[in-house]
């Protein structure tokens, strides 16, 4: 039986707002139990569910702006790519929440689900997942370790949204707390870039974010009406994010 | 001989029969002692009649604290109550050195399994029993077995080999859980579980 939505998470991300500084991906590895990167990993091969793309518009000193792209999982919502791809329904969208919800272990590391995003958004554990000696004791108990030869992703930090429902649980209320389920990023983020909430409650900052003029989606033309906006007030940042035109890094690819 | 193929099948499904359903639960269960015995009756019964929330305890915050730590037994047990070998070990071993009591957990779900206590109790007035049987009534600690493969408690298959569930249910795998959310209309997302 098909649920009723009762929330519907996303995000807003202020290009012009955020400095590139990387806190996102730092405070998002130490949430969802990301192990350091190995001495060969590479862009390809590293795993950072949340990571600072830098985008500029190709022009010449004085004319040469960058922004930088904090790209997650975009967790679309209509026809999902990895969704409709993955032969073990191990990912699925959560009716509740709109979580589209990876569920590693069911996982069996066929990579379709990488190829399918249109983000670049999944990542594939080439190897065991390894810690320092004593890092270990750091991990956070509400999100599993993932093992080698699996698919993951952002899940919006389900972590926190477990412990979150489980606290209006004990408060008698049927809905959390929005206070209380902040994902990582947004909380780290020391420019206030990014706005995250349910973006079917109208009251919302998230919710009136996203309708604003300048508010756009990446690949909007895929019609995955994906839940992670972003908006700047550069229009070069917006058409570039139409993907008509590759953005130009140091070699010319995403940097 | 007019019944030999006959004889050789049944003996030979016979063998088959007692290697699947007696020799395999003995190869793949390992039998581990608790680090006490316990009697949960004696706690929930007279004259303490304790309720399971006494001890197994719900924090503000939504968790649930499990198996209470020792100094919650040093409460009553800072000395032994009465002169049993086990209360004397109880007081000595663990209460007076603070030293944590390695229980272990029958319903030890899988680290990628969620389950909030608070939830299914509280918002879902599920009692105890449905899930736990008459374990707070037991007079003493049943042997616990784990998995040789899996390492899993083997309350989560339940205890009839076969995997078909028996009535009452006293398994704790996911398509129990699946049922009745699918029965109470309940999320049937998979990261409302995961983590």
């Amino acid at each position: 039986m098909e649920q009723k939505n009762k929330a519907r998470y996303g995000m807003v991300v202020d290009l012009d707002r955020c400095t590139g500084c990387g806190n996102c991906m730092m405070a998002c590895a130490v949430e969802n139990n990301l192990a350091p990167a190995e001495k060969k990993a590479n862009d390809r091969t590293g795993i950072t569910w949340m990571r600072v793309y830098a985008m500029n518009n190709g022009k010449a000193f004085p004319a040469a702006e960058t922004v930088f792209v904090p790209m997650a999982c975009q967790q679309c919502d209509k026809e999902t790519p990895c969704i409709a791809v993955c032969p073990q329904n191990a990912v699925d969208r959560d009716p509740g929440s709109g979580i589209v919800g990876q569920v590693p272990q069911r996982c069996l590391g066929c990579r379709y689900c990488m190829t399918a995003c249109p983000y670049h958004a999944r990542y594939f554990n080439w190897s065991d997942p390894s810690w320092p000696a004593g890092m270990e004791k750091a991990l956070n108990p509400d999100v599993a370790p993932r093992m080698r030869g699996v698919a993951e992703k952002c899940n919006f930090c389900h972590g926190r949204w477990h412990a979150a429902r489980a606290r209006a649980a004990a408060q008698g209320r049927s809905e959390p707390d929005p206070a209380d389920y902040i994902p990582a990023c947004v909380e780290s983020c020391p420019s206030r870039a990014i706005l995250f909430g349910n973006l079917d409650d109208a009251g919302s900052e998230v919710a009136k974010a996203c309708q604003e003029g300048n508010c756009f989606r990446f690949l909007a033309r895929l019609d995955t009406e994906s839940k992670v906006y972003y908006r700047s007030a550069k229009p070069w940042v917006r058409e570039m994010a139409e993907g008509n035109r590759m953005p130009s890094g140091k070699d010319g690819n995403l940097s | 001989m007019k019944y030999k193929g006959l004889f050789l099948f049944l003996s030979g499904a016979g063998i088959a029969l007692v290697l699947g359903w007696v020799v395999f639960p003995l190869a793949l269960y390992r039998t581990e002692p608790q680090p006490l015995s316990f009697s949960h009756k004696a706690h929930t019964g007279q004259p303490a009649s304790m309720s399971c929330d006494s001890c197994h305890e719900f924090a503000e915050d939504g968790r649930f604290l499990g198996i209470p730590v020792v100094d919650q037994c040093a409460v009553c047990h800072a000395e032994p109550v009465g002169k049993t070998a086990g209360e004397k070990r109880l007081v000595e071993e663990f209460v007076k050195p603070k030293r944590e009591i390695p229980w272990k957990v029958y319903s030890r779900q899988p680290d990628n399994a969620w389950f909030s206590h608070t939830t299914h109790v509280k918002k879902g007035a599920l009692k105890c029993e449905e899930c736990h049987g008459d374990h707070g009534q037991s007079e003493s600690l049943r042997p616990y077995q784990v998995n040789r493969i899996s390492g899993y408690s083997r309350d989560i298959w339940g205890p009839n080999i076969s995997g078909i569930p028996s009535q009452p249910r006293l398994d704790m795998k996911m398509d129990r859980c699946l049922g009745c959310h699918a029965e109470k209309n309940m999320s049937q997302g998979c990261i409302s579980c995961h983590k």
